[in-house]
């Protein structure tokens, strides 16, 4: 009978079980299920690219994202300028870079803050139930119903323009959706009879809520916060484009986008918007496969 | 001497039935309606039923997954100390709580998934004292071992078990803080008969090592008759018929027990067995009949069963205590 390669495979196995060098991976089973995932390989490996880039940009560029040099001003992408640069004079590449810090932070930041507060009120409300829940429903609904942009616009005109007021009425407008997704889960979780096992011994409700519950809460809620990350750095881009996000003399790359609206600069000067929008697509995408594989990886029921 | 370890007295689980915009109450399921019920220190007594008749929800009611309407438990301790666990608040259960231990039904759902065994069996042992890590690990390791699994298994996670693995640690669960009274809620219905014939030997084996006490809850009279000593039978939430195991069978008084166990399979041809079939379903329990709740379907019915409501009346077959209700009984009445 021919030799398959799983017979090969399996020929090996048993060669290192008789010498006695196989070994058991120590490495946590949640871990190799995600580096098993292709996808979300890739798209963890760019993302750490994009965030070093970011936190090492003075490194990588002799530029200043702020100063304006008029003599260089709507150049083509060269060897001095990667990006080119816009309508100041200012290097694209290094004001993408830059901008990398402010969006990822605004995106990452709020989108883990909503899901920590989120996440604290669903799981006690929606195990503990009555009308801790009742209240906490009503007022998430409040939130919920509210329309972001006028919510912006309101503190924006309010308090002003500025990054935390920013990052505040996105865990205002974006608890929500994070609660809902939590109780949602804790609703039906806590009628498992494991569960019911810990009430019998008399455990507190913390211990079985936030301990013995929540990680199986956790991988739609995972999900639920690199989905929002997206959300957010894209809402953050919008938003700066239209002028009301991040004050535009900082940099972000919802700032950057912000000459798009020229329609010279759309027309002649695609460097100005496009790589910047690339960049956003590439790290929106990547968050995504994270968020997929670590939902995968997270439950325990699927194999690797 | 048969002494008590728990004791029930007229206790009762109503669900408030909620219905409109403003959530009135506008009626009760009356899931347990008045149960009164000695269990005995050492004995397996069986709780049989059909689906729906309360059986679950007074074997959670006396662990207070549920919250009792009304009524009381009492725990009767090895040194005769009665405690009444009903008027307990909650945190002061907790040394009861040790004495008092429940296995599932589903063993799917038993488990927490995201833990391993270890896992998810330590807190438990953690709040009731059992502080170091090697300590816990023996007491778990040693429990594994008496249900025939192996020591290695507690870190593992619970979906590379079968069911009737599942079950066995989930009898480990129950048996770690030493208990003396585990309620056994339908433990081997999802479980297929061979494996249930071993999950029930050792529930045995698990009895006579460690001097437990079950309440068996099912709905398998075939089961209660090889395991049980004493059984009660449940109907809308009431017992309806309580005797020694060996009683029911040969000297049934109440007519829905007869039918109960007409109904269960004989593996023989040629006895020719006349089956009582029960018109209906169960009536429902928000709503019951007037009368004995048993009447719509009873084939022996009467006229007083309509108005008049029966009593759990004590009698004696075989010179051993038998208690039922129903009027149509011809044995006197022994009083108490």
């Amino acid at each position: 009978m021919a030799q398959t390669s799983l017979d090969k495979k399996f020929d090996q196995i048993r060669k290192r079980e008789e010498e006695k060098t196989f070994s058991v991976k120590k490495r946590s089973r949640i871990v190799s299920k995600f580096l098993n995932n292709r996808l979300a390989v890739v798209g963890l490996i760019i993302f750490t690219i994009i965030i070093l880039a970011s936190l090492f940009a003075p490194l990588l560029s002799p530029y200043d994202p702020m100063r304006v040099d008029l003599r260089s001003m709507r150049q083509a992408p060269s060897f001095d300028h990667w990006f080119g640069t816009d309508s100041t004079g200012r290097d694209v590449f290094t004001r993408v870079l830059f901008g990398g810090r402010v969006s990822i932070f605004i995106g990452l930041g709020s989108a883990i803050l909503s899901a920590v507060v989120g996440i604290a009120v669903g799981c006690y409300a929606g195990y503990k139930g009555g009308w801790i829940d009742v209240i906490a429903l009503r007022v998430s609904e409040i939130f919920m119903s509210f329309p972001q942009i006028i919510l912006v616009l309101l503190l924006v005109s309010i308090t002003g323009q500025s990054l935390f007021n920013l990052m505040a009425i996105f865990i205002l407008t974006g608890w929500g959706g994070m609660y809902r997704l939590a109780r949602a889960r804790m609703l039906s979780l806590r009628e498992e009879e494991y569960v019911q096992a810990l009430r019998s011994f008399g455990l507190s409700t913390f211990t079985i809520c936030y301990k013995h519950m929540l990680p199986n809460a956790l991988s739609p809620i995972m999900v639920n916060i690199t989905l929002s990350t997206a959300m957010f750095i894209l809402t953050e881009a919008g938003l700066s484009f239209l002028g009301l996000g991040v004050p535009l003399n900082i940099p972000t790359w919802g700032n950057i986008l912000n000459v798009a609206q020229d329609i010279l600069v759309l027309q002649n000067y695609w460097w100005m918007w496009g790589p910047v929008g690339i960049v956003i697509s590439v790290f929106v995408l990547c968050v995504n496969f994270i968020g997929d594989g670590l939902r995968d990886s997270t439950d325990p029921s699927q194999q690797g | 001497m048969k002494k008590e370890i728990l004791k029930l007295r007229d206790f009762k689980v109503y669900f408030p039935v909620k219905a409109g915009v403003f959530n009135r109450t506008v009626g009760h399921v009356m899931a347990v309606d008045g149960v009164d019920l000695d269990i005995y220190r050492g004995e397996v007594l069986g709780l049989a039923g059909e689906s729906g008749c309360g059986k679950t929800t007074l074997g959670k009611a006396i662990l207070r997954l549920v919250e009792p309407t009304n009524g009381k438990v009492t725990y009767v301790s090895k040194e005769n100390d009665e405690t009444e666990l009903t008027s307990l608040e909650k945190k002061d259960m907790d040394p009861f709580r040790k004495k008092l231990q429940i296995v599932f039904q589903d063993p799917h759902s038993s488990l927490n998934p995201s833990f391993t065994i270890f896992g998810s069996l330590q807190d438990p042992l953690k709040k009731f004292g059992v502080n170091s890590k090697e300590e816990r690990r023996k007491i778990i390791g040693d429990l594994l071992e008496a249900v025939n699994m192996r020591r290695e298994y507690m870190d593992r996670y619970p979906h590379e078990f079968s069911g009737g693995q599942r079950q066995r640690i989930g009898i480990v669960r129950a048996l770690c803080l030493d208990p003396e009274l585990i309620v056994c809620d339908e433990a081997v219905s999802a479980l297929d008969v061979s494996i249930q014939a071993q999950v029930l030997q050792l529930l045995m084996q698990l009895k006579k090592d460690n001097n437990l006490t079950y309440l068996f809850i099912t709905h398998d009279l075939s089961v209660t008759e090889y395991l049980c000593d004493r059984i009660a039978v449940m109907y809308l939430g009431r017992i309806v018929e309580l005797c020694d195991s060996e009683d029911l069978y040969k000297n049934t008084l109440h007519p829905y027990s007869e039918a109960l166990i007409s109904a269960i399979p004989v593996a023989d041809l040629d006895k020719k067995t006349k089956r009582i079939v029960l018109e209906g379903d169960v009536p429902s329990p928000v709503n019951p009949p007037k009368g004995c709740p048993f009447h719509p379907r009873c084939p022996k019915a009467k006229d007083i069963c309509k108005t008049e409501v029966p009593t759990l009346k004590k009698y004696s077959t075989n010179g051993n205590e038998h208690y039922a209700s129903c009027h149509l009984i011809d044995l006197p009445e022994i009083s108490k």
